[in-house]
């Protein structure tokens, strides 16, 4: 009995383990959108669709990268609700790099560092209610940061 | 991790140790190095969430992210919990501080 009961509390234990780290993320990671090499592909696996292009969303990138390894990014949005951002580069094996949700007072803003295969459009998507928005801004790439 | 209230609103920097790797590299034997990428990773402000991300291969080796909080004061807490793609998981914590 009392090894049956360590048993039952061993497994419940490990139980506990597996789930634990699981349970902190509210959403799980969109396969399809991420192992789409199309932008059309992605972009219907986000549900994004009619992306109208919109001068209220700021992107900063280089306009030339010497090393497609490390290409550093900062975009703003200014449309009004703003829930989510997308990153996309089009020309990449996978076009999908990031998607962000803000919520509870984080600002649609941010700023991170990407890989780029070769010269291509950063394609940025943002979401608003129901409606999306579009800016996109060319990076000629002299090295392949895809590797 | 650093985190500076700067007038309304606070400036989180943070920069994860991860190689990032997007499977399609080849070592010096000429085999390729298995895919190893962060794919979630949630920031919380004193337990409530406000951002989530998804990542795929794209975001470069040791990751950076600036974001920005307009609701957090001095000596708030900020926590980030990743997980990648084998499972492997990390946090980071910091507190706000005057900028």
């Amino acid at each position: 009995m009392q090894r049956r009961h360590f048993l039952s509390v061993f497994l419940g234990g490990i139980t506990a383990l597996l789930i634990a780290p699981i349970s902190a993320f509210a959403a799980t990671w969109n396969k399809r959108a991420f192992e789409a090499t199309k932008f059309s592909n992605a972009a219907n696996d986000l549900a994004i669709k009619n992306e109208m292009p919109s001068q209220d969303i700021d992107i900063n990138a280089p306009d030339r990268a010497e090393n497609g390894a490390i290409v550093q990014v900062e975009i703003n949005s200014r449309i009004p609700n703003t829930e989510s951002i997308a990153i996309f580069v089009e020309h990449n094996p996978t076009t999908l790099i990031g998607h962000f949700t803000f919520t509870n007072g984080a600002l649609p803003q941010l700023v991170t560092r990407i890989k780029m295969a070769e010269t291509s459009d950063i394609k940025i998507v943002v979401k608003a209610g129901d409606q999306y928005f579009t800016v996109a801004k060319n990076v000629v790439v002299l090295e392949n940061g895809c590797g | 991790m650093r985190a500076k209230l700067i007038n309304d609103t606070t400036e989180v920097k943070m920069i994860i140790n991860h190689p990032m790797e997007t499977g399609r590299k080849k070592d010096d034997f000429g085999q390729l190095i298995p895919a190893h990428f962060i794919q979630l990773l949630t920031a919380k402000l004193n337990g409530q969430p406000v951002i989530e991300m998804q990542w795929g291969t794209g975001i470069s080796k040791n990751p950076y992210v600036t974001f920005y909080l307009k609701s957090a004061k001095v000596d708030d807490k900020i926590v980030v919990n990743w997980v990648d793609n084998l499972g492997k998981t990390g946090e980071g914590e910091v507190l706000v501080t005057a900028g």
